[in-house]
């Protein structure tokens, strides 16, 4: 059978899954949900599952992603996993407001209140489009159909996950903590639709951890828009360690207003596929965008960081620096886009992309890019593809540092320059350490997890 | 304590050393000069055991063991140390972490106690005096944004920290001006005993001033062509390397 | 700033100074393409069979192909049918003295600064002029047959060296490699055509001179260049048009192959007529340069100042197969008014130990558009290597654009890939520091685009390097906002 025939046969079967359960999809959801369902999905169908030949797609294939038979859960379901044992998975010293989004569904931490200021709501998505449907206003403006068949789809099935809302000046002290829990007997594919919505000056730290609870085949794939009023200020983690059959594709769209601050961190610790798309617009002056990810992959585990940064208000600034550690036959890819528009003048866009190789089986392909329509800005962008530096290396085995542990030094200090851009110090040092283990080999699970996957 | 026996040793194919033989006893402080390409620098790194460095022939004995066959790290906690020419910056690597693993593992080859976060700050303190090292360097990542001064004062003072049986300080005083050079000399000897042997490696002998050596070898097309005492150092000076080189046939 | 800006405007509006137009007698074929003109092309070259099937092959493919539409350049709809693929100068096809030579083609090329008469010559330059589809003169030929240099035009080349020709043409270009590549092996009419023996150094630079000068005709050269064993040339490349207000297309191929231990340096000025200041007329130059180190240890080096042509899409490249091979490229990119530029480099790490280097610089004004495309690909088993790549882009103005996109790609852990680029504007206290010295912002703008572009400079040969200064400023001079 030629691949053409594969690739049709697969479009088709998510065509016919999305007719059998339009009707039920549009009788649960919002008006909201519903206004966008059918022309994303037209959407998805004339981009079709992306392969190589899409351009941002070049370096990851979704094919072989989309070919099992999933369970898809188009109704929240009862919740099967333990919330107690699932809220103990906290870092240490770290104070958080706790949710969960099990298998897409949002549901509520009822044991603990938490210290949510007044006026703050952490709620699902699908009953505040129901209930407040004026705070959803701009649901599915920043996340465009058109652009991204994995966006399209996901607005197609969209029907819950996590929203925040922040209010006016309102300062959230403790960080939000979203578990994203994928858990079934069947394999299965999860869309989350996450939407966050932090007015003109008010600040918040969010923390997303992305979890697998036992070996099946999973497909995630959310879409998560967050909107930074003037002012505001929003720092954006995400945690990914799933499994090796893990699928996990994960589109983030940012708006930034005038004089915003918006760091976004991506630790990639386990996952067989990883595709996190990353979009960034400074539409108002003076924003600053911060970008910082790292990745360990080994086995054939693939990562792709695909990031944009539309510079579309003068004086902004924009820093990006994304590393990977490359062990096995483990893939990686890089794509970063800064685009400058026209009269966007004092734009400072900054870009690093760095590579380590373990193995002579691990591929990296990187595509930093640059396009510039304004002439008063400085940005530049760097990419390195290569291996420890064996002068330094030399250096700490002078000191009777032995081989392995210069190694495991060298490849430390590597991530670190990420991991030290964690504000959060506990988080910081709790990462520091899930990455040196991470790197020393062993399982990169958090003390407490009640689960113990051999994932 | 060091004895080496026609030592040959290459580079990218390309032959450095050429036959050198030398014995080094404890408490003794020899001096290696050499103009600029003569095998000096190869010298030191070969003996620390770099691998860029090709040993083609010839053996080297430390304490009574065959050095050629460690890797750097054994050679390390075997007790010789190398003080860089050119330091190398380790970006993400901080100063403290670094030291506290060196002197760590230093130990347990010993078979002593591994030392506390504590124990080891109390002994990096008492070490820093020495060099007129300062925290805001401790605080530092390895060797990153340090002057050229601060990277030699850097390396006598993990000297300090690991009390190597044998130092080898390679171009030590390159780049250092003439207060830098005192201290790091001060350091030097004071860490000076009976059992501590030292080879300065050094193309001026402004540094031989201040460490005196008790045997000066000079090192031409890669090998020893002259060994005397610390007076060696001061005819040299006075009468340049052409007067090797001429002597030598060239 | 208002000085500034009409300093600006006095210079931008310099007229291109090579836009005349000759009148000689050409010969022409009819607009339009098919199998029957390639036949024609073909018949009109006297050209052996392999030829005529190498064309009709490429033709049939390129029937197939679609015209790439992935470069940041807009480019107008082409009619291929109204494009005449042969044109040249009537008086026989090559001329044995300079004195059957039309003297208005001697003028041409003497306003062009290329003297066509060897003891007027710079020394150490020997040229094969190309006017439209065909080589007209060849100087010098019989001094570097002396070496067993061959040096002629790709006609002779098929005439006389027609095993060389088939051995080695379409190895680095094959027949269909891409839409205009396979075009131009479809209808190529001329080129130049060298080849160094084995444990020959040329003792002087090989120079091909690039003239269209018909209307309605599109100009589809061809170069071939193989470096025996240890020999070394270095080749230089120039080119202008006449001022028109069509769009004219020239799609080039050069092929370059390095045997063990060979080097070839080629350089190009590429200076074709840009179009008016409103975007008018210009040449669509549309070039596939790709070499090939076939050798141990060989070296090829592209060098290009790009100033010229409303649009360029050309990325001269490298294929470093033999181990120990060495690719370079340096490249300076100037864009003006409503010139669009998509260039840069490809970098194919094949053998153990390659190394590459790209040096690019862009340099956008007016209302152009600049880009820098590359790819640096280091396969699996080519183990230690090398490339680094330096991307700089200049904008003197807020209304053009500058834009870098490449791709790297790496497949072993002893190789090591570095990239950097940066984007900045012309920096206006520079300017200021040179005008409070008393130098006008004119030269200073032009200083210090020369200085930002030395790098790449300094790689030309010595002549070229003084007239791509030139050219550097008359193509910008002012054109700071």
């Amino acid at each position: 059978m030629s691949v053409l025939v594969d690739k049709a046969d697969l479009s088709l079967k998510y065509t016919a899954h999305y007719n059998e359960v339009k009707d039920e999809l549009f009788a649960n959801s919002s008006d909201i949900l519903n206004a966008q369902r059918n022309k994303a999905f037209q959407n998805f169908v004339l981009q079709g599952i992306p392969t190589r030949r899409n351009e941002n797609y070049k370096y990851t294939n979704l094919n072989p992603a989309f070919m099992p038979d999933f369970k898809f859960i188009h109704t929240k379901e009862e919740k099967k996993a333990d919330l107690g044992e699932v809220f103990r998975c906290d870092v240490p010293q770290l104070n958080t407001n706790l949710a969960l989004v099990f298998n897409g569904w949002f549901y509520k931490n009822e044991t603990e209140k938490g210290d949510l200021p007044e006026g703050v709501i952490l709620d699902s998505l699908d009953s505040i489009s129901k209930e407040r449907p004026e705070l959803l206003e701009k649901y599915a403006s920043l996340a465009n159909v058109e652009e991204d068949p994995m966006v399209a789809l996901n607005t197609a099935f969209a029907k819950d996950g996590f929203f925040l809302y922040v209010p006016k000046n309102v300062v959230v002290e403790s960080p939000i903590q979203i578990i994203n829990l994928l858990q079934d007997k069947k394999d299965t594919f999860s869309t989350q639709r996450n939407f966050i919505l932090v007015e003109d000056g008010a600040k918040v730290q969010v923390l997303l951890c992305d979890h697998t609870l036992n070996l099946n085949q999973y497909l995630n794939n959310s879409v998560t828009e967050i909107f930074a009023g003037n002012n505001a200020e929003i720092e954006f983690y995400t945690l990914q360690n799933q499994h090796n059959k893990a699928t996990n594709i994960n589109s983030v769209f940012i708006d930034q207003q005038r004089d915003s601050r918006v760091t976004s961190h991506t630790a990639s610790l386990h996952g067989g596929l990883i595709r996190n798309n990353l979009q960034f617009a400074l539409n108002g002056e003076n924003a600053e965008a911060h970008m910082f990810g790292m990745a360990f992959m080994d086995k054939k585990q693939h990562v792709d960081n695909f990031t944009q940064v539309i510079h579309a208000a003068p004086h902004c600034e924009s820093n990006q620096i994304y590393k990977n550690v490359l062990d096995e036959k483990s893939t990686g890819a890089f794509s970063g886009r800064i685009h400058v528009v026209r009269d966007a003048q004092k734009t400072n866009a900054f870009q690093r992309n760095n590579n380590l190789l373990l193995t002579d089986e691990a591929t990296m392909q990187t595509k930093p890019q640059l396009i510039i329509d304004a002439d008063d800005v400085k940005c530049s962008h760097g990419a390195t593809v290569g291996q420890i530096d064996e002068e330094a290396l030399f250096y700490l085995r002078a000191r009777g540092i032995n081989e392995d542990q210069a190694r495991l030094m060298m490849m430390n200090a590597f991530a670190h320059e990420v991991v030290k851009e964690i504000k959060l110090e506990p988080l910081r040092d709790r990462i520091d350490e899930l990455v040196n283990k991470r790197l020393k080999g062993e399982v990169a699970r958090c003390h407490d997890c009640a689960y113990q996957c051999d994932c | 304590m060091l004895k080496i026996k026609d030592l040959y040793a290459s580079v990218e194919g390309m032959e450095i050393l050429k036959g050198i033989n030398l014995e080094v006893k404890p408490g003794e402080v020899h001096a290696i000069m050499g103009p600029n390409g003569s095998g000096k620098s190869t010298l030191a790194n070969v003996l620390a055991g770099k691998e860029d460095y090709e040993v083609t022939n010839g053996e080297v004995i430390f304490e009574g063991e065959d050095l050629l066959e460690k890797s750097p790290e054994e050679r390390a906690k075997d007790g010789i140390f190398l003080s860089f020419q050119y330091p190398v910056e380790i970006p993400g690597v901080p100063m403290v972490n670094f030291l506290k693993t060196s002197v760590n593992e230093h130990r347990k080859h010993k078979g002593l106690k591994e030392l506390t976060a504590g124990e080891f700050l109390k002994l990096m303190r008492e070490k820093m005096d020495l060099v007129d090292m300062h925290t805001k360097l401790t605080n530092r990542m390895v060797n990153e944004g340090f002057s050229g001064g601060e990277k030699k004062k850097n390396e006598i003072f993990q000297m300090a920290l690991l009390e190597p049986k044998l130092a080898i300080l390679d171009e030590t005083d390159s780049g250092l001006d003439i207060d830098a050079l005192k201290t790091v000399a001060n350091g030097v000897n004071a860490l000076k005993s009976p059992e501590r042997s030292t080879i300065v490696v050094t193309h001026y002998q402004r540094l031989l001033d201040y460490i005196v050596p008790d045997y000066v070898h000079i090192l031409y097309q890669g090998k020893i062509v002259k060994t005397a005492g610390k007076e060696l150092a001061l005819q040299l000076e006075e009468k340049g390397y052409d007067w090797i080189k001429s002597e030598n046939g060239n | 700033m208002e000085e500034q800006d009409k300093i600006l405007n006095d210079v931008t509006q310099g007229e291109y100074k090579y836009g005349f137009v000759t009148d000689i007698e050409t010969d022409i074929i009819d607009k339009g393409l098919n199998e029957d003109v390639i036949r024609l092309i073909s018949a009109k070259k006297e050209e052996p069979e392999f030829m005529l099937n190498f064309r009709l092959e490429a033709y049939r493919k390129w029937l197939k192909m679609k015209m790439p539409n992935w470069a940041y350049l807009k480019i107008p709809p082409i009619d291929f049918q109204a494009i005449s693929y042969y044109a040249a100068p009537k008086k026989g096809p090559k001329y044995e003295s300079l004195d059957e030579v039309d003297p208005e083609l001697i003028d041409t090329f003497n306003k062009l600064g290329i003297p066509l008469e060897e003891q007027k010559h710079l020394a150490g330059v020997a040229v094969d002029a190309v006017i439209d589809s065909v080589s007209v003169k060849t100087t010098f030929k019989e001094t570097l047959a002396e070496k067993g240099i061959i040096f002629c035009s790709f006609s002779e080349a098929v005439k006389e060296h027609p095993d060389l020709v088939k051995k080695y043409l379409g190895q680095a270009v094959p027949v269909a490699d891409n839409y205009f590549a396979a075009l131009n092996s479809a209808v190529f009419s001329d080129g130049s055509f060298c080849y160094i023996p084995k444990g020959v150094r040329c003792p002087m630079e090989l120079s091909t001179y690039f003239r269209i000068n018909a209307a309605n005709t599109g100009q589809f050269e061809r170069t071939l260049i193989v470096a025996d064993d240890d020999s070394y040339v270095s080749y230089l490349e120039g080119c202008t048009a006449p001022m028109r207000d069509e769009n004219q297309l020239h799609a080039a191929v050069v092929e370059i192959i390095t045997l063990d231990r060979a080097e070839v340096k080629y350089s190009t000025v590429q200076n074709w007529y840009p179009g008016d200041k409103n975007g008018k007329g210009g040449i669509y130059n549309f070039v596939t340069k790709r070499g090939v180190c076939r050798g141990i240890s060989s070296k090829i080096s592209w060098t290009q100042v790009e100033t010229g042509s409303a649009i360029t899409w050309k990325y001269p490249s490298c294929i470093l197969m033999g181990d120990n091979s060495v690719g370079e490229f340096n490249s300076v990119a100037v864009t003006n008014n409503h010139q669009q530029a998509d260039t840069g480099s490809k970098m194919i790490h094949i053998g153990r130990n390659t190394k590459s280097t790209i040096v690019s610089k862009g340099i956008s004004a007016g209302k152009s558009e600049n880009s820098y495309r590359g790819l640096v690909k280091v396969m699996p088993k080519a183990t230690n290597s090398r490339n680094f790549s330096q991307c700089d882009s200049l904008l003197l103005n807020d209304t053009c654009g500058a834009h870098t996109f490449p791709y790297i790609e790496v497949g072993n852990k002893s190789s090591i890939v570095e990239h950097e680029a940066t984007t900045s504007k012309i920096g206006e206290d520079q300017i200021f520091y040179c005008n409070q010295r008393g130098i006008d912002t004119e030269t200073a703008i032009g200083m210090i685009v020369n200085g930002y572009a030395k790098e790449v400079l300094n790689k030309l040969p010595m002549e070229f390097a003084v007239e791509a200064q030139k050219l550097l400023q008359i193509s910008l001079e002012g054109s700071v906002g």
